[in-house]
């Protein structure tokens, strides 16, 4: 690699990337706390997850300055995981994901990214935030006024805090004075203690401790599908956003071989699968990070504090830390789709929504993704098989022009058809296909079916003005679908 | 005296009516103006998450400064665009201050009462800190 780049990516921008990932540090605590509970392993699980993936990623990612580590959108998949199968499994899981997304980054997918619609991205983000939330909903169940005081605590600390200083971040504020109001006053709510172990022990190597046999990759190769095509969904999204905002740019499949390296060690060193996340990296960027350094500096100080603190983190109430995610759900929400959803066009909204939806409903993010883009590509084959036909008649009535507008394919032959009137007088008819196009084979077959309909009448049919595609599809399957083979 | 001035602008009302007062002033002195629109984290978000890709974001942004641009081509003003990253306040002073500007020319801002309180304005951060003449039209 080149030496002055990779210098410059590493040591351009020292001072700022240690600041900012000392701040992003501190930020990934308690949604790596958050996130594990959501995915209903130990806190360690997603604490592991971001040391590797933050660490892994300062290596071996391609958008320098980006910040990965154990995220809620993955969370959400493995649930069902994790309650019918264990962490083992999950461990499985997350290096197969890995793998996946390796192959991903080396057969150059990154591209793919273009068939996801945007309506869809912001029905995905939309589907994410409204699942973070729900999902803190059960940490309210059976706790008295304590537990809204606590969280309405919290999400004020967060909120008006930056109007003292934006140099610490706010969510660490808020999650210290609560935690230290519900110990000194000794409340008998819920904390992270009571929800699962916590461990000043450095990760380390382990193999998944599960049987290495045909049953066991039926059980995690769908999860590892839906966490890699999620993971990189949003890892891209985020690099795209991370490239507006510093105004550079970056290798997307090399990103997405970084996902997957993170993965793979994050799994062997007892961590969840994770990915890029957006809030995290736009927090990095803004407290002056730029380089690679910084999400080096953001893993390795993650370590140290839970070295340090580890007794102090399971006293963390949950109110603080449902309070912490319920302003990443907000925060997450594009709340300007909702207030432009009557102006944008119904076909796209009603893709959001139906990618909302089906994520709620399945609560699979991959699941609503893939309702989206079926939905936009039957919403576009739709709009474009619009075709119009102008008929002209010429030399003295006995000639008839066609003149054919628009894309002739599957979705459009039958309404091209029924635009023709085969029983007219006339001697000879010219299909002008200048502005059209011919896309497939019932696009030819449906020409043929024209010329034979006319030829039954005894006209005859020319064309004009194909395209050169069009030309050559034509000259290589038309008239098989034609009785007389002409 | 006025001949480099910069304007800042997010194609807003306000950043409109800043830009006729500039391009008086470039009259005057025959000067030339330079556009700045500064995007911060918030709206790259949403731009990139709405846009089709960098190149229909870059579209979509130069179609915020469209009224300026034409006005500035209206009245023959030797003019340039450029987008800065990041919070708008220190952004544009960071820019303003690297280069030598006669003037900087902003309006006044779109923020309710309860906002300014709470974010502070762009156009008084660009006022205190800026070291040529600021012109903040109301």
């Amino acid at each position: 690699m080149n030496v002055t780049k990779m210098k410059e990516e590493w040591f351009g921008n020292v001072k700022g990337d240690i600041l900012a990932g000392i701040v992003v540090a501190l930020a990934l605590i308690p949604e790596a706390i958050a996130f594990s509970i959501i995915a209903q392993v130990d806190p360690m699980v997603g604490l592991y997850a971001s040391f590797c993936i933050a660490v892994v990623i300062a290596f071996v990612g391609g958008r320098p300055g980006m910040i990965s580590a154990a995220t809620g959108a993955m969370a959400l998949l493995m649930v069902t995981l994790v309650a019918d199968h264990g962490l083992q499994y999950l461990l499985a899981a997350t290096i197969l994901t890995g793998v996946l997304q390796i192959l991903f980054g080396v057969f150059r997918l990154a591209s793919v990214m273009k068939f996801v619609p945007r309506s869809v991205m912001i029905g995905f983000v939309n589907a994410l935030a409204i699942l973070i939330f729900t999902a803190q909903l059960p940490h309210f169940e059976g706790e008295g006024w304590i537990m809204y005081a606590l969280v309405a605590l919290t999400l004020a600390i967060i909120y008006l805090f930056p109007m003292v200083t934006k140099a610490v971040p706010s969510t660490l504020v808020a999650i210290i004075v609560v935690t230290a109001i519900a110990v000194y006053a000794g409340f008998d709510i819920r904390a992270v203690g009571d929800l699962g172990n916590l461990s000043s022990d450095l990760p380390v190597f382990l193999i998944p401790d599960i049987p290495l046999n045909f049953e066991t990759l039926a059980i995690i190769f769908p999860y590892s599908l839906s966490l890699a095509l999620v993971g990189l969904l949003e890892s891209l999204l985020t690099a795209n956003i991370v490239d507006d905002m510093t105004d550079t740019e970056s290798d997307k499949n090399k990103e997405s071989r970084g996902q997957g390296i993170a993965n793979i060690v994050a799994g062997f060193f007892g961590g969840m699968a994770g990915c890029a996340m957006i809030g995290q990296s736009v927090i990095n960027v803004k407290s002056g990070g730029r380089g690679r350094l910084s999400a080096l500096v953001a893993g390795g100080f993650l370590m140290i504090l839970i070295f340090v603190l580890g007794s102090v983190v399971v006293k963390i109430p949950m109110a603080a830390l449902a309070g912490v995610m319920i302003m990443v759900s907000i925060s997450t929400f594009d709340w300007s789709s909702v207030k432009n959803l009557h102006k944008i066009p119904r076909t796209d909204a009603a893709v959001m929504v139906t990618t909302v939806v089906t994520v709620v409903v399945t609560h699979n993010l991959s699941i609503g993704v893939l309702a989206g883009v079926l939905l936009s590509a039957i919403f576009f084959a739709a709009k474009i098989s619009k075709v119009k036909v102008t008929q002209i008649v010429a030399v003295n009535g006995k000639k008839k022009i066609y003149k054919v507008d628009g894309q002739i394919f599957f979705a459009s032959v039958s309404d091209l058809v029924s635009q023709f009137t085969f029983n007219e007088d006339v001697e000879e008819v010219e299909i002008d296909l200048t502005n059209a196009h011919l896309w497939d084979d019932s696009a030819i077959g449906a020409l043929d079916k024209i010329e034979m309909k006319f030829e039954q009448n005894n006209v005859t049919v020319k064309y004009k003005g194909l395209n050169r595609d069009s030309k050559s599809l034509k000259d290589k399957i038309g008239g098989l679908s034609k009785a007389s083979g002409h | 005296m006025y001949k480099k001035i910069l304007l800042a602008a997010d194609g807003s009302d306000h950043s409109i009516r800043a830009a006729s007062h500039a391009i008086n002033l470039a009259k005057l002195n025959d000067g030339q103006i330079d556009v700045v629109y500064a995007v911060d984290g918030k709206t790259s978000k949403e731009d990139v998450l709405h846009g089709i890709d960098k190149y229909e974001v870059k579209k979509e942004r130069e179609t915020k400064l469209k009224p300026i641009v034409d006005l500035l081509e209206e009245k023959h003003i030797a003019y340039t665009t450029k987008f800065l990253h990041g919070e708008p306040g220190p952004a544009i002073v960071e820019y303003a201050n690297n280069d030598n500007y006669d003037c900087v020319v902003v309006g006044s801002r779109g923020l309710n009462k309860v906002q300014t309180m709470i974010l502070g304005s762009v156009s008084h951060k660009i006022a205190k800190r800026v070291f040529c003449p600021v012109l903040i039209v109301k």
